[in-house]
């Protein structure tokens, strides 16, 4: 085994450890191995890769990786353990901004690298120079996407800028000019290499890129996020192909198709089509203020709903990204506990697109310790809220509006949403009767069995805590167990 | 200001209106049009009551019980507003003051003499059954509430003439199987009695042409028999293809429930046309002795062949066809109540300010609608009101076949072609690439595949977790930097550096965030 096939197995190996990996992430069960598989797979790439190019390098430039590795390691592992959790769109946003400058900034190089040694070089040969030359474009054009995309994603998240949806006139020609104009550009370059057309393409990359993602709106940021997740992955993989490096090309391919995918997930559950979300133009629906008489709403203080969440046999709970805003988890878990111990049966039914990341709401509730088996998704919970005494809606709007499903002139027609209305009782928490991200009026506000709770929803739940009438008989109970149960071990 | 009081308002101005509470003159009607309860709600609205005398009497409400409530026994054709059931005669018309409104079931597209007739009587009139099918009359609907009524009175008639238990039972006696029933057309009506039946203890079927009703049916403990035709995916006469195979599918289903059920209700319509023959003579005559059909249809033609409107008949092979109409009527005081709560509504929505005094206001759907004729000039039919989701037709479960299934773009044939097209484009580019391409696209391609369905399966709550540990993964295009560093000049060494300090932020940092996320997710 020479060096170079040990470095061509340890990829092989890496490669499927990755796969593993992705794989192990499905399903809670394996989900800790997944995480395993994946560090090991970065491991044995990293060290066999670092190995080979010692060979040929010198101990500065080995140094040099390492403190570089040490500096960034170090950065991303206090990131990841200060990090909120309700912050954790923001910080997948910047993670993918940084693939994305690397995927430019290894273009560039490459683009040294060759160029700079004209016909003389050796690396590549010659009758590949032109297909190199498309290689350092499509990487450096992927790369300069994500990278900006991710930039004004990270700034819609953190709220840094405004979360409308940006609407530049001919936004789709834009679009399909700048497609067009990088085609004409790499044509250009494969024929006659520049420093000028290097510069071109990758400012008019970052320039689509921004556009892409400025025009989406912030309620649309889980397809968003994913997408650039994906595209974080293509980068990688054009690197791969720019580099001949297969391990590249196999991980950034993994990556790409599974966020595409996972996009495409998120978009059935706003049935939106997912073309036209890659394409970057789906936030322009004008909200169309319904100008319909919906009536009038009910109000309840927190007192009452603590009654009637006493009075409750079943209780879904459907949370959004209001909750995630009033940083609401920990009282909305306190109150599931305790509901729980009253005898009362509590759920929680989570949108796919609730939340400014697909899953978020789960990771919230994760992190307040609400066990995962109570936290279903849409389809496994819908039919169950007819039969559901109180549905407490915590911060959110749009994937609560049946005027989704039963209003064909709604913008939001079609969209699939948990049917809540189908209780006997819905508490909405809200700050004001202002509309959702959509801007589409939700009669459920002013349905008869809805009724609103206005306010903090954080300060809300916790004034229903301590509104909560005690439960003797439940507790007595189970202190006399607790009781017995030590008088047995004694 | 009387100068601007609109035409048509009553001559007296300022005083409160007097509402009139007849009695019914069609026989065997036994419901009327205010109980003593609503009396008590009418008179809170601002208004006086009149009753004539023996009004409530068939319901079981006594002039005294309407005295006791506030009311007044009296001339109740000559009040300012005549609340009715059944359409008036035209001898009753004659009765009405002129600038009068009348409030009753008036069948306005099936009747133009009668509008005609109280046009010229110079009076308002208000028809129950034109209220519009929008959720905000539902409170006003009084075929709904008529229609419950029926579907429930249907399983009692039903009841009562078969001789045996609906429930099973096992007795000492021996062991009773319970009584079958077939309810067809799941509307209002249709539910109703599917409800009563299963109470009752029976086995409970059902069938409609709208399979969404399926969940409804279930609801109320009946099971919903589908009708199934073979979807063809024929270009030219699709539908009415559909029609003629859901005609043929569904009489084959009523055969062969006929020769197996004890009881049938029916209860299709379709709105202004001849009720639907779902029955045959056939299906008849394969019933078992002492079978019994409700035919709720029978007013219309009936869907049962051999229904005689108004009786029940017994055939040769001794089964039973009730054909009765007043099937509401034979529950009257629970008609009654249903009744005038309808109408109490509808007089709410007639006096916002409750001072008394009836306003029509034709801006709105719902009071457009349900006028027929406004001072002598009929109205009828109401501009079509634009309803959204509406709710199906009270017990018209229509016999049209389901609406055409939506064709997807994506149709099998276009599918396959769109495959095929990718791979030709696959087998084009890796053909004429270079030998190195070739091996990366192939290596490519297939990452792309395995990466589809790895992820096919994966649950929703592990999204973010999958998504940042993806992230660390992509983080390997730090590879690329290692591969350059240090072979070339500073700039690539500089630029090289810098991409693998931002990697390993990414590589690091993801699998730290997800380690610490899934953590977190604790079973119960």
């Amino acid at each position: 085994m020479t060096s170079l096939t040990a470095q061509h197995s340890a990829d092989l190996v890496a490669a499927v450890l990755f796969i593993l990996s992705l794989a192990g992430l499905s399903q809670h069960r394996t989900s800790r191995a997944g995480v395993v598989y994946g560090i090991a797979g970065m491991a044995l790439a990293l060290v066999a890769t670092i190995v080979a190019a010692g060979q040929s390098i010198s101990g500065g430039a080995i140094a040099l990786i390492l403190v570089a590795m040490a500096v960034g390691g170090a950065a991303g592992l206090w990131r990841a353990r200060r990090v909120e959790m309700t912050q954790m769109p923001e910080l997948i946003a910047v993670l993918h901004s940084f693939v994305g400058l690397a995927a430019v900034l290894v273009g560039w190089n490459s683009y040294l690298e060759v160029e700079r040694h004209g016909h003389a070089q050796t690396r590549i040969a010659s009758d590949l120079v032109g297909i190199h030359h498309a290689e350092v474009f499509i990487g450096i054009f992927i790369g300069a996407v994500t990278f900006t995309g991710s930039i004004v994603a990270f700034l819609k998240l953190s709220a840094r800028i405004k979360s409308r949806p940006l609407t530049l006139p001919g936004k789709n020609a834009l679009n399909l000019g700048a497609l067009a104009v990088f085609v004409a550009l790499t044509v250009w370059f494969c024929i006659s290499p520049s420093l000028g057309l290097m510069i071109a393409v990758t400012v008019l990359a970052l320039a689509l890129g921004w556009h892409l993602v400025a025009s989406i709106g912030g309620g649309d940021m889980p397809v968003v996020v994913s997408m650039l997740n994906s595209y974080s992955g293509w980068a990688a993989a054009a690197a791969g192909f720019l580099l001949d490096n297969d391990l590249l090309i196999v991980t950034g391919a993994l990556v790409g198709s599974s966020g595409a995918y996972l996009s495409y997930i998120m978009c059935k559950a706003m049935n939106r089509s997912f073309l036209s979300v890659i394409a970057g133009g789906f936030g322009i629906e004008a909200p169309s203020a319904s100008s319909e008489e919906q009536g009038e709403h009910r109000e309840v203080r927190a007192a009452e709903a603590a009654e009637i969440l006493a009075q409750a046999e079943s209780v879904i709970i459907t949370p959004g990204y209001g909750m995630a805003v009033a940083q609401a988890q920990h009282p909305v878990a306190e109150l599931t506990r305790r509901l729980r111990e009253r005898g009362v049966e509590v759920r929680f039914g989570v949108h796919p697109v609730a939340g400014r990341l697909p899953g978020h709401m789960n990771v919230l509730l994760a992190e307040a310790k609400v066990p995962y088996d109570i936290v279903l998704e849409m389809d496994e919970i819908n039919d169950d809220f007819a039969s559901t005494s109180v549905v407490l809606v915590i911060g959110a709007n749009d994937t609560v509006n049946p005027a989704a499903a039963e209003d064909p002139g709604s913008p939001i027609a079609g969209m699939p949403v948990l049917k809540v209305w189908e209780a006997e009782q819905v508490i909405v928490f809200k700050r004001s009767m202002a509309s959702g991200y959509a801007g589409v009026q939700n009669p459920l506000f002013f349905r008869e069995n809805s009724a609103m709770l206005f306010g903090d929803a954080k300060q809300s739940v916790e004034d229903i805590l301590r509104a909560l009438p005690e439960d003797e008989r439940g507790g007595a109970g189970r202190t006399a167990q607790r009781a017995g149960a030590a008088g047995a071990a004694g | 200001m009387s100068d601007h009081e609109p035409a048509h308002h009553p001559p007296q101005p300022v005083a409160t209106q007097r509402i009139g509470v007849v009695a019914e003159s069609t026989p065997g009607e036994t419901r009327v049009a205010a109980t003593p309860t609503t009396v008590r709600q009418i008179l809170k609205l601002g208004y006086e009551v009149v009753v004539e005398s023996g009004a409530g009497d068939a319901s079981g409400f006594t002039d005294q019980a309407y005295t006791e409530a506030g009311a007044s026994v009296g001339d109740a054709w000559s009040a300012d507003v005549v609340l009715k059931v059944n359409a008036p005669t035209d001898a009753e018309i004659g009765r009405l003051t002129r600038g009068a409104t009348l409030v009753a079931l008036l069948s306005p597209a099936l009747r133009p003499e009668l509008l005609e007739a109280l046009s010229a009587a110079g009076v308002t009139a208000l028809s129950l059954d034109a209220v519009p099918r929008i959720s905000r009359a539902q409170s006003m609907d009084v075929l709904s509430s008529m229609a419950n009524i029926a579907g429930y009175r249907a399983v009692i008639e039903a009841a009562h003439v078969f001789g045996r238990f609906f429930t099973g039972q096992v007795t000492a006696a021996g062991k009773v199987p319970p009584a079958k029933v077939l309810v067809a057309g799941a509307g209002v009506a249709g539910l109703a009695a599917i409800g009563a039946a299963s109470s009752l203890g029976a086995v409970v079927r059902a069938t409609d042409p709208r399979p969404e009703v399926a969940d409804q049916v279930k609801s109320l403990g009946g099971e919903y028999l589908p009708v199934n035709v073979v979807q063809e995916a024929s270009t030219d006469g699709y539908a009415k293809a559909t029609t003629e195979d859901y005609d043929r599918a569904a009489a084959a289903l009523y055969h062969e429930q006929a020769q197996d059920v004890d009881i049938i209700v029916t209860t299709a319509l379709i709105p202004g046309r001849p009720a639907p023959r779902l029955i045959t003579a056939e299906d008849v005559a394969v019933m078992k002795p002492g079978s019994v059909i409700v035919d709720m249809a029978a007013a219309n033609g009936g869907n049962v062949e051999g229904t005689v409107a108004g009786r029940a008949v017994v055939t040769d092979n001794n089964v039973t066809i009730i054909g009765y109409t007043d099937l509401a009527s034979r529950l009257p005081a629970q008609a009654s109540q249903l009744f005038s709560t309808n109408v109490v509504n509808l007089l709410k929505l007639l006096t916002p300010e409750k001072d008394g005094r009836l306003t029509l206001d034709f801006e709105d759907v719902v009071q457009r609608s349900v006028t027929v004729v406004r001072d002598g000039e009929t109205t009828w039919p109401p501009p079509p009101v634009t309803v959204s989701a509406a709710p199906a037709a009270p017990a018209a479960a229509t016999e049209k076949a389901a609406p055409e299934p939506k064709q997807p773009w994506l149709t099998p044939v276009r599918r396959i072609g769109l495959i095929a097209l990718g791979m030709l484009a696959v087998f084009l580019l890796v053909g004429f690439a270079p030998a190195q391409l070739a091996q990366n696209f192939t290596v490519f391609a297939l990452a792309v595949v395995i990466g589809y369905y790895v992820i096919g399966k994966v649950h929703h709550a592990l999204h973010t977790p999958l998504m940042s540990v993806t992230n660390a993964i992509s983080g390997i295009v730090v590879i690329g930097a290692l591969l350059q560093i240090g072979h070339e000049s500073w700039i690539v060494t500089v630029l090289a550096t810098v991409a693998i300090l931002l990697t390993s932020v990414n590589v690091f940092g993801g699998f730290a965030v997800t380690r610490r996320m899934l953590s977190m997710f604790s079973k119960d």
